[in-house]
């Protein structure tokens, strides 16, 4: 009996104050490492709800309750031994009595670990209070953001790093016009340099969000069009009914300042490489920790401090803490934003590579040091596929390639990886949690064939989820290696690759959808990546009528509308022009229909005229007339041939040797119509200068003295190409002969949306194989090819035509079934002498634009 | 707790008419006009249990009004649309979205009743 209490006695008390993220990783990892065997646990919490994950609280504004955010189901802490005590602040701490003190009494400690976190830092602005300062922080912050955005219209975030464009999100998804307010001329700017910024800052205002940068908020009074008015300098101002600060946040270290533990210079308590403070009894981990200076917003190193401490008051034993990898990857706003160590370059003789795409605003910077051969950091604006890569070479210091620029540039392949063999088995794989590539094998070799199983065995990607598509390829990577087979089908409807669907409707002669899916698919709906691939295959072998009733819930809203849907739901319309050659009366019938419809009209590289700004209801109207004029559809909207761009050949030009309009006529009005795995482009030149570029296309005809040179698999676009030379002096049939098996075998081989740039690269064999089967016959497929081409010429009809002679088919060309009006929301402004779309920034800020001029 | 919340409206919704079944268009979708408000209807008229369903016609990610015009399919057991301009796919039966979960549109109670389709309002 006495010794029964003697050993109670000798329980030792644990006291954990704060229960946010790492503080409850700190008591999941102490309770994992059997620290009740030895102290009784004690944790005191503020917020009236137990640990939830912060990292995806924009989450709660669309759906998910405080319960599903929880880190944990309550059970853990009724584990015997623990005691959380929540709603309860402690007030103060008595370090020399080893006492934490709460309205609800005392709690002695033997040992005690501060994880009290941090809180958003509001500067002080003369008129911010109420909803014009609200803070996003906690769930409660968030009921009160809530609150305030019942009866607004607009919001503002100060603050453009990453939590303020989570916050300005978070805005969005309640349905609030959107602006973030930066003091900094970038947004991000701790993680992005100035390209970065300006390209994060493109895209985010294209969903709508304004983005003000240097601009400091001075005061804030009454507003005239909304309740608040946020001054600027330079009698500038915004309108807005709520404003949220996410200027940055402060280490919560007011009970450490109280019982005078040592404080950093920019706040939060000082702890060595094992976490403790000045005093021997207590830890500091998270947020409200600063280790050499320096303090960690992120929760990474807030679990590392956390998984240190557990274990060295478990084992006397830990890792030592030696500061963190800040590197992050999201998705803010839904753009993918990437930042890697040294992203500034500021390491002494770094240099850096840049990779810029103004169209998409995707900017990437990789940054390696003065010898070339090591990875310092790194910058992705738009895409992160490339940041799983980057990062293994930087933290596992694998020598960089000889040309490092190839990591960053975008390439047909997709993001180069440095697949998931050549990482060693040391590789972190989450640094969350700290999985290494080789506890991932080890789960695998312990029977572990789910990636949910594997992730709930070694807690890979379940912290901030970061991970999630390089565990992927590690877990699959190692499958396969294992002999585990690894699906490749279409989607989850067809257990088939596209090639093999090819094959089954050719052979089978199947004409529909439905067809194809009862004999060799699953379920009786399909989905959108089988659908409209199916409806291309089925369009190359048979060239039905894509507007027939079977056909139509096949095709991506281009298809189906016969048209190109743009940004703003409209659609552009692209008249056929064989050849790039167009009579006076017609250029006149396309400029009546563009002004008639005030339609933006632009030249295309295809030598076409492209109108944009159609409603859906004018299409029927638009072709009517187009049609009337003697136009045909484009297929611009078509995985389909596209167009025949050619020079003006020997009949006007001195130097042409072939009429390279005729036979660019010739192959357009053979080629049109055609479907295929993707776009294709043709031009013929007339003689050797090239002026029609035929070695950027797909299937690309110069002139010679004595015929044709037909060249093959050009590119241009992103990752151009320069077309092969295939054959040369062929005369008009054979040209045409072998331009027809060159692109059937294709159809027929190729996979879903490759080009034929790509499919030429991966066929085995290469140029020479191709050469045997098309020109040699090897395969004894010529006359095959070539009559399924001459079936789908045959078939040839205007579908713009035949929709038009079909009411029933005309049905869906209605922007509403059941009112006449054009959809209200699409707005245009006048720029160059024509109509473009309003851009949602100018939309957003059309009151105070007019208001401050 | 959408179930709940569904079958709550459909007990109490005042039924509008919309449109004629003849305006639908099978295994795709069409938009109507309702009091300022875009409906997207889908008919399914091959699956088995519901074949008809309302849902808002507003893609929040590209903010323009384009739901109706995506294409329908099954996810895991789920009928989806995906929206035309990035793709990302909505439940038809609760608005919910599989790749962002902050995007949600609203769906609203729909039936056939006589040859014209209605759809419930609070």
């Amino acid at each position: 009996m006495n010794s029964n209490v003697a050993t109670l006695n000798k329980l030792q008390t644990l006291v954990v104050i704060g229960n946010g993220m790492v503080g409850h990783h700190c008591v999941e990892q102490l309770i994992e490492r059997g620290a009740l065997d030895r102290y009784r646990l004690h944790v005191f919490s503020e917020e009236p709800m137990r640990a939830y994950d912060r990292v995806h609280l924009s989450e709660y504004f669309s759906g998910r309750d405080a319960e599903s955010l929880a880190l944990s189901d309550a059970t853990l802490y009724q584990t015997p031994g623990v005691k959380l005590h929540l709603g309860v602040p402690v007030l103060e701490i008595d370090r020399a009595r080893r006492e934490v003190i709460t309205a609800q009494g005392c709690v002695q400690y033997d040992k005690l670990i501060l994880a009290t976190g941090s809180y958003p830092f509001v500067p002080p602005i003369e008129g911010a209070e109420g909803d014009s300062r609200l803070v996003y922080r906690t769930l409660e912050d968030l009921d009160a953001i809530r609150s305030a955005a019942a009866n607004a219209r607009r919001g503002v975030v100060v603050g453009g790093g990453l939590l303020g464009l989570e916050a300005a999100n978070a805005l969005k998804s309640l349905g609030l016009e959107a602006h973030v307010v930066e003091f900094a001329p970038r947004l991000m700017p701790v993680q992005l340099d100035d390209l970065g910024g300006l390209a994060l800052k493109a895209q985010i205002e294209r969903l709508g969000v304004g983005v003000h940068l240097s601009r400091a908020t001075q005061s804030i009074t009454a507003g005239e069009q909304y309740r608040y008015r946020m001054n600027f300098a330079n009698d500038e101002y915004l309108e807005t009914d709520l404003v949220v600060f996410s200027a940055g946040i402060r280490a919560q270290d007011a009970l450490a300042r109280q019982c005078e533990l040592d404080i950093g210079p920019r706040g939060g308590v000082v702890i060595d490489d094992t976490c403790l403070s000045c005093d021997p009894n207590i830890y500091a981990i998270g947020e409200c920790a600063s280790w050499n200076g320096s303090l960690f917003g992120l929760v990474a190193p807030g679990y590392q401090m956390a998984r240190s401490v557990a274990a060295r008051l478990c084992d006397g034993v830990a890792e030592p803490f030696q500061g963190a990898d800040m590197s992050t990857k999201l998705k803010l706003l839904g753009v993918d934003v990437g930042s890697i160590g040294d992203a500034h370059a500021n390491t002494p003789g770094a240099r850096s590579y840049q990779f810029i795409d103004e169209t998409s605003a995707s900017y990437r910077r990789l940054v390696v040091d003065a010898s070339g051969k090591h990875v310092l950091g790194a910058v992705l604006i738009g895409d992160n596929s490339y940041y799983d890569t980057l990062l293994q070479y930087l933290q596992n210091a694998i020598a960089l390639p000889s040309e490092p620029a190839g990591l960053i540039l975008p390439s047909s392949e997709g993001a180069p990886t440095l697949g998931p063999g050549a990482l060693p088995e040391s590789a972190t794989i989450c640094s969350c949690h700290n999985v290494t590539k080789g506890a991932i094998c080890s789960a695998i070799d312990g029977g572990c064939t789910d990636l949910g199983q594997l992730k709930s065995e070694t807690k890979a990607c379940t912290g901030c989820g970061g991970c999630a598509s390089l565990l992927k390829q590690v877990f699959e990577h190692e499958l396969i290696a294992r002999g585990v087979s690894v699906d490749k089908s279409l989607c989850e409807h067809f257990a088939y690759t596209r090639q093999e669907l090819y094959a089954l409707v050719r052979v089978e002669g199947i004409i529909s959808f439905d067809e194809l899916l009862a004999k060799h698919g699953r379920g009786h709906t399909g989905c959108d990546l089988c659908k409209p691939a199916v409806g291309n295959i089925l369009a190359s072998c048979w060239n039905q009528p894509i507007m027939d009733p079977s056909l139509v819930p096949l095709q991506d809203t281009n298809d189906t509308f016969m048209a190109n849907m743009q940004k703003n739901g409209t659609y552009s319309v692209v008249p056929r022009i064989p050849g790039g050659e167009i009579t006076a009366d017609k250029l006149i019938a396309i400029g009546v229909v563009a002004k008639k419809y005030d339609l933006y009209t632009k030249i295309t590289g295809g030598q076409r005229i492209d109108l944009f700004g159609a409603q859906l209801h004018q299409l029927p109207d638009i072709w009517g007339e187009l049609i009337e004029a003697g136009f045909e559809t484009g297929h611009a909207y078509g995985k389909s041939t596209r167009t025949v761009k050619s020079c003006v050949g020997s009949t006007w030009c001195r130097y042409g040797v072939q009429d390279s309009v005729q036979m660019a006529l010739t192959l357009e009005d053979r080629y049109k119509g055609l479907r295929s795995p993707h776009k294709l482009k043709f031009a013929v030149s007339g003689c050797t200068r090239e002026c029609a570029e035929a070695q950027s296309k797909d299937v690309g005809v110069i002139a010679t003295e004595k015929g044709w040179n037909l060249y093959i698999a050009g590119n241009g676009g992103m990752r151009p190409r320069h077309a092969e030379l295939f054959a040369t002096d062929l005369d008009d049939a054979t040209l045409i002969r072998y331009i027809d098996r060159f692109l059937m075998f294709y159809i027929r081989t190729a996979d879903k949306l490759q080009r034929t740039s790509v499919w030429r690269e991966s066929l085995e064999g290469g140029l020479d194989f191709l050469k045997d089967v098309i020109i040699h016959d090897s395969l004894g497929l010529g006359d095959e090819l070539e009559s399924q081409m001459q079936l789908v010429v045959n078939r040839y009809e205007c579908e713009w035509a035949n929709a038009l002679k079909d009411p029933e088919k005309l049905k869906r060309f209605r922007t509403f079934v059941n009112d006449k009006r054009p959809d209200p929301d699409i707005h245009f402004v006048q720029e160059r002498g024509q109509r473009r779309p309003i851009m949602a920034a100018e939309l957003n800020l059309i009151a105070t634009t007019k208001e401050s001029v | 707790m959408n179930q709940s919340n569904t079958q709550r409206v459909e007990h109490s919704a005042h039924w509008q008419s919309v449109c004629s079944q003849q305006d639908l268009v099978n295994d795709s979708g069409v938009v109507v006009w309702l009091d300022g408000a875009q409906v997207a209807l889908f008919y399914l008229p091959g699956q088995e249990g519901k074949t008809l369903f309302a849902i808002d016609n507003h893609d929040p990610q590209s903010g323009a009004n384009v739901i109706g015009r995506g294409l329908v399919g099954s996810i895991k057991g789920d009928l989806v649309v995906a929206s035309p301009i990035y793709k990302q796919h909505f439940r038809l039966e609760d608005g919910s979205c599989l790749e962002y979960p902050e995007q949600q549109l609203r769906v609203w109670p729909v039936r056939f009743n006589e040859g014209r389709v209605e759809v419930g309002i609070a």
